[in-house]
């Protein structure tokens, strides 16, 4: 027994010096809803097993934003920053700044996860970054405003605007004219970049540029479906929404003052919260058809966890990654925050099932989201703003969509390489 | 060196020679941090608009002469942001120029809580811009934002407006509160400057029996050309490299992006900090001319009378 004792005390003895040493690790992760707070308490509950220390860092809710500030930071070798939330279009943009974290992951983890996403973050043989959650673009709707008007939820999106008209109307009737009919991400960023590209496949119009590098966009259902919702705003789209973010199309749904809205996941729990005044009045599906042979579609997004080249810690880091895409801690965020997990058994837990009940019945709107233009690799965000601002233009009333998405595509083939990529 | 003659021709000019060391010996600091602080920084951002530099890979970029200058010269997006910018300059200057002097004039008499409205005043001066763009974006939400319930309840208009969307309305968005946030430091300039003019002048106006807009426009007016042509200048400055408010209120749509946000977006979004630098040097170069041309036409002597 002295024997084993003093055995141990040499074992903790040894491995004491590495873990007395406490670190302070940052992360950056999202600031839209809910996401820091989430974040936080997965990392403090990994800092609190390790004994190190966690720092969140504060980041815009704009992705494009915080593209930009991540650039900088990671352009000047800048050791402030360990392990980053990386966005599902930017491996290719950022590759050249992570580690590669095949060593340190085996194969069984990472056959866990699905399987097009670490692909997806796989960039020249390398792997970037872990996934951590997945995300496609969902429609919410307010259950009880339809039943109380006798109305289904819509499956293409010209019966979204035909309910949202006879739903808005009716309720203005009553004297609540403050409701408005379709909310979603309108303002000038990577938001609408999701958004549009939704309608224009719905459509069938394509993903802007195809898998072999092809300039697409300019086609009849792409102008049939960007066209199709300029003429929705200012009726049953209220104007502002061309200044919303995801929080804001969040507000004015969950303040009950829009009857359907698109959203990401993460909607879902803040809109069922306690204090959220529609509170079980909402249900999701998946977004709806353009038009009777159109498909339903929702934009593929997601965020994954890298480790940053510049690192002083590494090894802590690819351990802090370890934990918050594991399991346990995928779970969690699921139950609290809504965030779809990206481990493919999860999607059987009956917990997580009973609470974000869209999990399953949506499971196929996850595994066949549509994928941004990621072949257009480090001009990713040149082909996003200029088709936004066709778009956008579009949608604020310049000009029709086909003349709008023309220069788009002019504008497209001067950025790549012989007008293709 | 000094030699014995010349300090033999006066002791005024040996001293005048220490004072001079002196005073080179307590500028040394600050020269070095502004050349460190200003210097570098515009330095290196003039190499890098002559370079291809990109952020993905900056130690890769090379010397391409003018070839990130002219893809902002030949780039569309860059004419409609100076457009936006100067536009915005002319409009925001001219209405804070206006109220300015209609405020500092009405300060300038005497009545009683004078000095706590002068301080309240410089209220909306004090706040730190971005803070003040997002008071105004919530004011302007198109749902629960106070301005358009306001509107709404006096009739003025009949539905909700979408203040920071429509590219229209955004702009005037913008100028109003940047007139509101900048009349403030007009008015106080303005106020200074008529706070120093010779009352004799006003008395033998009076005495000549000048009506008070003839006292304007005859005797204030041209007193106040100097300082008010300076006070202009800084403003026009300040105007043309606006950033934050477009940026907080409007948030990055091309039609409401000023110079500086064009810049910023090319070197940030894109990665091209090449471009982005040209943009920027491209600014500093449009701001300096305009600026020398308005001083030489306006005649405005930055030294004083």
């Amino acid at each position: 027994m002295k024997k084993v004792l003093a055995g141990l005390v040499v074992a903790v003895a040894l491995v004491t010096p590495r873990l007395a040493q406490a670190e302070k690790l940052v992360i950056a992760c999202g600031s839209v809803g809910q996401e820091q707070e989430v974040c936080k308490q997965g990392a403090e509950a990994w800092a609190k097993k390790t004994g190190h220390t966690v720092q969140v860092m504060s980041v815009p809710t704009d992705a494009g934003q915080q593209l930009a500030q991540f650039q900088q930071l990671l352009a000047a070798g800048s050791s402030d920053l360990d392990v980053v939330r990386i966005d599902v279009i930017w491996p290719g943009i950022v590759a050249n700044h992570f580690i590669d974290l095949k060593p340190h992951f085996p194969e069984d983890v990472l056959k866990q996860h699905f399987q097009p996403i670490v692909k997806n973050n796989t960039v020249n043989g390398k792997l970037i970054a872990i996934p951590w959650f997945t995300d496609a673009g969902l429609l919410y709707y307010r259950k009880d405003l339809l039943e109380k008007h006798g109305q289904k939820p819509p499956t293409t999106w010209q019966e979204l605007a035909q309910v949202a008209k006879v739903v808005m109307d009716a309720e203005k009737k009553a004297g609540n004219d403050k409701l408005v009919g379709y909310v979603f991400q309108g303002k000038s960023y990577e938001g609408l970049t999701c958004n549009a590209l939704e309608w224009v496949d719905s459509f069938g119009g394509g993903t802007i540029v195809d898998s072999n590098g092809q300039v697409t966009i300019n086609n009849p259902k792409a102008v049939e479906a960007i066209d199709f919702f300029a003429s929705l705003v200012g009726n049953v789209v209220p104007k502002g929404v061309l200044s919303y973010e995801e929080e804001g199309a969040r507000g004015a749904f969950q303040s009950g003052n829009a009857v359907f809205m698109r959203n990401w996941p993460y909607a879902w729990s803040l809109a069922n919260a306690k204090d959220s005044p529609i509170s079980g009045k909402v249900g999701v599906m998946a977004l709806p058809k353009g038009g009777a042979e159109g498909k339903s579609t929702g934009t593929l997004g997601g965020w994954q966890l890298g480790v940053s080249k510049y690192s002083k810690h590494p090894e802590l880091a690819v351990d802090l990654v370890k934990y918050l895409t594991g399991p346990e801690e995928q779970k969690r965020r699921a139950l609290v925050g809504s965030f779809n997990p990206t481990l493919t058994s999860l999607y059987k837990d009956e917990e997580l099932l009973k609470a974000n009940p869209f999990i399953s019945s949506l499971y196929e709107t996850f595994t066949n989201a549509v994928p941004r233009p990621s072949i257009t690799g480090t001009k990713y965000n040149q082909v996003s703003t200029e088709f936004r601002n066709g778009v956008y233009a579009t949608l604020s009333g310049k000009g029709k969509a086909a003349d709008n998405l023309k220069k788009v595509e002019a504008k497209l083939k001067s950025l790549g390489k012989n007008g293709k990529w | 060196m000094a030699s014995p003659a010349t300090s033999l021709k006066g002791g005024t000019s040996a001293l005048s020679r220490v004072r001079t060391r002196a005073a080179w010996l307590f500028l040394t600091p600050t020269l070095l941090v502004m050349g460190l602080v200003a210097g570098w920084p515009l330095g290196r951002t003039f190499w890098f608009s002559f370079t291809d530099a990109n952020l993905t890979d900056l130690a890769a970029s090379r010397f391409v002469g003018l070839d990130s200058l002219r893809q902002v010269l030949e780039d569309p997006d860059w004419w409609t942001t100076v457009w936006t910018t100067f536009r915005f300059a002319g409009v925001s200057v001219l209405l804070e120029t206006v109220l300015g002097m209609v405020i500092a004039l009405s300060l300038n008499a005497k009545f009683r809580g004078r000095g706590v409205l002068r301080a309240a005043m410089l209220v909306p001066w004090a706040i730190p811009t971005v803070v003040s763009a997002r008071m105004w974006e919530w004011m302007f939400n198109d749902i629960y934002g106070v301005i358009n319930a306001m509107l709404l309840s006096v009739g003025a208009i009949s539905e909700s407006l979408a203040w920071t969307a429509e590219p229209g309305l955004a702009f005037g968005a913008v100028v109003a509160v940047d007139v509101w946030k900048t009349t403030p430091f007009m008015t106080l300039l303005i106020l200074a400057a008529l706070q120093m003019l010779p009352g004799e002048v006003y008395e033998a106006a009076r005495i000549d029996g000048a009506s008070p807009i003839r006292v304007f426009f005859q005797v204030t007016l041209p007193m106040l050309k100097g300082p008010l042509m300076v006070a202009v200048i800084f403003r026009i400055l300040d105007a043309l490299r606006v950033f934050d408010i477009f940026f907080v209120l409007t948030g990055g749509g091309t039609e409401t992006m000023p110079m500086a946000g064009y810049a910023r977006q090319r070197m940030f979004e894109y990665q091209e900090i090449g471009v982005g630098s040209a943009a920027a040097s491209l600014l500093f170069a449009l701001i300096a001319v305009f600026t020398a041309l308005y001083m030489v036409v306006g005649r405005v002597k930055l030294e004083g009378e």
